[in-house]
């Protein structure tokens, strides 16, 4: 087994050069003095100064973050409960919820793209945030109720019987037994859903009108007419975000295995 | 009392799942036998054509094309991700869960700036090509985009962590004692391989290929950006019926087509004993 092992650790680190080479280009040009993107000139933070001054970048962000966290409350809000119910209680049709609940989560994403807006069509919604925030909450929903179910199914509900018993109301038994002991599911739902919606393009693409642009849409458009140099500050920016956010939730996850370990 | 909250717990999400979900897709059912009038509007009427159209030669190769290039990027991602799990699977715990993180992370930022990532190194005045000049490998410019290979690399990177995921949780999930007891048992490494690894792991790669293959069909701005509008895909088609020739009818009937078989792809997924809360709890 150990005859491989530098060949191994080399094959590992070949993908995940893959997985980083473009994050990893995109992070040192942002300090590129020139705006080419071609070859580095020169050291500069020019492109972060630039970012802060780029209305339509900031805008696109902005609306980027709003769907984001109206559509991630929504749909945490909404597949907590159900995942919750769905459990509970039976009810003449609901098979056939559960089968569609699975629909978002296996077709192409550009299917209910274009059947979300087909329907606003018909209804005559005028796309823009609102069109997109629905339709962000139609793809996240499925994927909370399946995390939050994952963690149902290995708690011991019976645990609510017995608040039920000591005389705890059903919303007392709901905010102060179930959901604690349900919260690592609802947490990594609402990741999830989080991490969806900011990423995004196709759904989006159909569903975004005039004046909602999100940031893949307007990183959609610049790549075709050309990208300034400020959105590789920004993706930096972004990068820096999610690594400290990792970095920080895989350490005390570490730690708690070491503490484990020891017991 | 009890049929209260019944009804608290339950209606949101019966009302989101017929108005999301079954009425977009029923609608789109609808349309799909309707006729296109040629200025974007729709006649109402009840017609096959949508259908007999896919059948056109034209489309049948835009979907073959697209099938095989979801189908090699698919065969691509397991050839990368499953020696990759496996090498994985025996450090030590929490290295594999630094190392499993660390796989996440470029999956957490924006698709499109990654894809923009690739543009930077690819392109004719690129990074690559740029490199290969210098150290005078090569005279003109090699074309790395623009064409299937652009592609291929777009598609396999950024579908990637979804075949790793479910394969690196299969791979786990192996009794380290079992491989140790069919050693003992005096199976070579082969044996060990093909009768004890392999079909333990299967559900994980089913379900890895499932995550690849059906979003490879429909990924249109891969095949854009990366394929320079040269290379087709299912997705770029039905983008295409809806928002350049405006023919609603015919990109529904393709959308109903994509839906049929993705449900087949799944059926086949549950006949091997796939579970489908894994396919959306990554």
């Amino acid at each position: 087994m150990q005859r491989h092992k530098h060949l191994k650790n080399l094959f590992i680190f070949l993908v995940f050069l893959f997985l980083y080479l473009p994050i990893i280009t995109l992070i040192v040009f942002s300090f590129n003095t020139s705006p080419l993107n071609i070859l580095f000139e020169g050291f500069t933070l020019e492109w972060y100064g630039k970012l802060f001054s780029n209305t339509t970048l900031l805008d696109a962000l902005k609306n980027t973050i709003i769907v984001s966290v109206v559509s991630t409350a929504v749909s945490t809000f909404i597949g907590t409960l159900a995942a919750i119910g769905l459990q509970k209680y039976n009810f003449i049709g609901k098979n056939f919820i559960n089968k569609l609940l699975y629909v978002p989560v296996v077709i192409p994403e550009i299917v209910l793209g274009i059947s979300l807006l087909s329907v606003y069509t018909l209804l005559k919604l005028n796309l823009g945030l609102g069109t997109l925030i629905v339709s962000h909450i139609a793809f996240s929903i499925p994927f909370v109720i399946i995390s939050v179910r994952t963690v149902i199914n290995s708690t011991n509900l019976q645990i609510e019987e017995a608040a039920h018993d000591l005389g705890a109301n059903d919303f007392k038994t709901l905010t102060n037994v179930i959901i604690p002991e349900i919260m690592p599911g609802i947490i990594s739902g609402a990741t999830l859903a989080f991490t969806l919606s900011l990423d995004d393009v196709i759904i989006s693409y159909f569903t975004a009108g005039p004046g909602s642009n999100t940031l893949p849409l307007q990183i959609y458009a610049m790549i075709k007419t050309g990208i300034t140099p400020d959105v590789n500050a920004l993706t930096t920016l972004m990068i820096l975000v999610i690594m400290t956010v990792l970095i920080i939730s895989s350490l005390i996850q570490v730690r708690k295995m070491k503490k484990e370990y020891v017991r | 009392m009890k049929n209260k909250s019944k009804f608290l717990y339950l209606s949101p999400v019966v009302i989101y799942a017929i108005v999301l979900i079954l009425f977009p897709i029923l609608y789109i059912l609808f349309l799909s036998f309707q006729t296109n009038d040629n200025y974007g509007g729709i006649i109402y009427s009840l017609t096959l054509n949508n259908y007999i159209k896919i059948f056109d030669i034209v489309y049948l190769r835009v979907l073959f094309k697209s099938a095989s290039i979801a189908f090699i990027t698919t065969v691509i991602c397991i050839l990368i991700s499953y020696p990759f799990c496996i090498f994985i699977s025996e450090k030590k715990p929490n290295v594999q869960k630094i190392l499993i993180t660390l796989v996440m992370v470029p999956f957490l930022t924006n698709s499109l700036i990654r894809t923009y990532g690739w543009i930077v190194l690819l392109r004719k005045e690129g990074v690559f090509n740029s490199i290969l000049q210098a150290l005078n490998i090569c005279d003109g410019p090699i074309s790395f985009m623009y064409n299937n290979m652009g592609v291929f690399i777009g598609l396999v990177y950024t579908l990637l962590p979804f075949m790793i995921l479910p394969v690196y949780s299969s791979v786990s999930k192996i009794d380290k004692k079992v491989l140790e007891a069919s050693e003992d048992l005096g199976a070579n490494a082969y044996h060990t391989f093909t009768k004890v690894i392999l079909p333990q792991t299967l559900p994980g790669i089913f379900n890895g290929s499932l995550m690849v293959f059906i979003p490879a069909i429909g990924m249109f701005f891969i095949a854009d950006l990366l394929g320079g509008g040269k290379i087709m895909l299912v997705g770029n088609l039905i983008k295409n019926q809806f928002l350049v020739s405006r023919n609603w009818p015919f990109g529904a009937a393709i959308s109903i087509f994509l839906i049929v078989i993705t449900f087949l792809l799944v059926k086949l997924y549950k006949k091997t004993g796939g579970n489908m809360d894994d396919l959306g709890g990554f």
